[in-house]
């Protein structure tokens, strides 16, 4: 098709923009990569001499590590019980009608508007009132509240998509409602499932205001480790960090898109 | 047969986590109206001076600079978000689609410390952006960009990006694309068609997009507190503060429920003012 220079310009225009956007949100990760070779204790920018120690330092800071261990075992726990209480949850809301539904849907999805540290303020307080305790049971329970919406959400799509022939088909078969839902439905769920488990874990293994707040020294996560180190140290160390999470997330996100299709997942493919 | 199998199974888990949350926000509200005890825990009798303190100008204009920023936020991270999600959805190149993809993905998943300590290497006074304009010679002295309303937003701005353009790619990913082919075909230009066709359909995602920007910055802590250094004071780092620091629980109860009550007060304003907009474009 021919094109007339005005829309060849427009068209040019737009890709300058996208480049020049795209460079926006990549800059702050570039340039956190070359802080993190510096081998001076100041952050300055661009290092004069370069060195690995700060990788070391990472690896062998003894709060990042703990907060690395306390971390993955509160993003097991709260993604696994999250996707557990959403996805049965979404069932219920997409199936069936029933007393106190849209105030419990209305409940569970309010953390999305919700502050983060009104969250975890109200955790606190509950438990310091019921003397609960800040262990990890009370970290847990904030991210499950957190990441649930996002299970719902994932769950949902996938009963939309779910083609509820196959059910009636094993249900006209003789099957029982029990054995549908553990040989049907739930196997049909199963990548919505996993992908509401990935979305949580990332989301809550990052959590990090509200967790400043009911997390304690025994139980704090690795961005509350992180934040307390930028509160003490000025050295390049979170930056050999942070370039360590970059690495990993992308690599992660990188699998999981040829794998499952980020594009299906966060429901922007075009149709 | 039973119509509803396992209902019960189902919703009393959920139940469970609700009723939770609903009593952690309870204890919010309650220590909210109780009276703060300098030097402990506890929390005395029941008042309204929390509420009566907060006319104080400090916090006052704490309130008043979280929603500028806020406001500032949500406007530039929608000009930013928006050719990237028009770019993601239209670009019939797999290999640029995965690309814009990832990179525009990938930040939502580093978390805002990890974020936000990037912009603080970007903006320090030795650090990436004055030590550019240095050698460019745009500059003769460094700039102070760090403890600044402007830093500040400009790194909130890339912690809300990636929600921003996942809303917009969704929505913009439904638009029925026959709707713009026959604007083309009876001799509509690329903008025209943009402006009355693409961008009117497109305004469910934009107001979603706008809201939740707006929901997360103010619920956003890491990057006042660590960009704007003690110097740009907003209701969350207040929290904090009040919170750990003097330990006055109720207070910092009292704030956040306010903090709260505006959020949402503005999302609901924003959901008002779309409406007519919406319903001019057909999409409501």
């Amino acid at each position: 098709m021919k094109r007339s220079p005005g829309a060849l310009l427009l068209r040019w225009s737009g890709r300058v923009l996208v480049a020049a956007i795209l460079l926006f949100v990549l800059l702050p990760g570039v340039v956190v990569a070359i802080s993190a070779f510096n081998d001076r204790a100041i952050l300055q920018f661009p290092p004069q001499s370069w060195s690995l120690r700060w990788f070391w330092r990472a690896f062998s800071y003894a709060d990042f590590a703990k907060g690395f261990w306390n971390g993955l075992t509160v993003t097991v726990w709260a993604s696994s019980i999250a996707v557990v209480v959403g996805s049965a949850f979404a069932f219920a809301i997409h199936r069936y009608k029933f007393a106190l539904r849209d105030f419990l849907e209305g409940i569970l999805l309010s953390p999305l508007i919700i502050p983060h540290y009104t969250i975890g303020l109200g955790v606190l307080i509950l438990a310091s009132q019921t003397g609960i305790g800040r262990g990890f049971p009370l970290v847990i329970f904030a991210h499950v509240v957190m990441v649930l919406p996002f299970v719902m959400r994932s769950t949902y799509i996938s009963l939309e998509n779910l083609d509820t022939r196959l059910e009636l088909a094993a249900s006209s078969l003789g099957a029982t409602p029990l054995r549908i839902l553990f040989t049907v439905t739930i196997p049909l769920l199963i990548p919505g499932l996993l992908s509401g488990w990935l979305f949580a874990a990332i989301l809550s293994f990052n959590e990090f205001t509200a967790t400043l707040f009911v997390s304690s020294q025994a139980t704090q996560t690795l961005p509350v480790a992180m934040y307390n180190y930028v509160r003490e140290f000025a050295d390049p160390t979170l930056a050999a960090l942070s370039v360590i999470y970059i690495v990993v997330t992308a690599t992660l996100l990188t699998i999981a898109n040829s794998f499952l299709g980020l594009g299906k997942i966060l429901n922007v493919d075009a149709h | 047969m039973n119509a509803r199998p396992f209902l019960g199974w189902f919703v009393s888990p959920a139940g469970l986590v609700a009723v939770g949350l609903l009593a952690a926000m309870l204890a919010v509200f309650q220590y909210s109206v109780r009276a703060y005890i300098p030097g402990t825990l506890e929390v005395g009798g029941y008042t309204w001076a929390n509420f009566e303190a907060m006319l104080r100008p400090l916090y006052a204009l704490a309130f008043w600079n979280t929603v500028l920023i806020c406001f500032e936020t949500a406007v530039f991270t929608l000009l930013l978000a928006y050719p990237l999600a028009y770019a993601l959805t239209r670009t019939s190149n797999s290999a640029l689609r995965s690309f814009i993809l990832i990179v525009s993905v990938t930040p939502l998943f580093l978390g805002e410390v990890v974020r936000t300590y990037s912009w603080m290497i970007v903006l320090g006074n030795n650090g990436f952006l004055n030590t550019l304009l240095l050698k460019l010679g745009v500059l003769d002295r460094p700039v102070q960009m760090m403890f600044t309303g402007g830093g500040v937003v400009a790194a909130l701005v890339h912690v809300t990006m990636p929600i921003m353009v996942i809303m917009l790619a969704a929505a913009l990913s439904h638009i029925d694309r026959n709707y713009e082919k026959a604007a083309e075909s009876l001799g509509a230009g690329p903008i025209r068609i943009f402006m009355t066709i693409t961008l009117p359909l497109s305004m469910p995602g934009i107001v979603a997009g706008f809201s939740t920007a707006f929901a997360w910055t103010f619920s956003a802590f890491a990057t006042p507190q660590l960009i704007g250094g003690g110097r740009v004071s907003t209701v969350s780092t207040l929290i904090y503060q009040l919170g750990f620091s003097s330990f006055n629980f109720p207070f910092a109860a009292s704030l956040s429920i306010i903090g709260l009550a505006l959020s949402l007060a503005v999302i609901a304003l924003l959901k008002k003012a779309a409406s007519p907009l919406e319903r001019m474009a057909g999409t409501k």
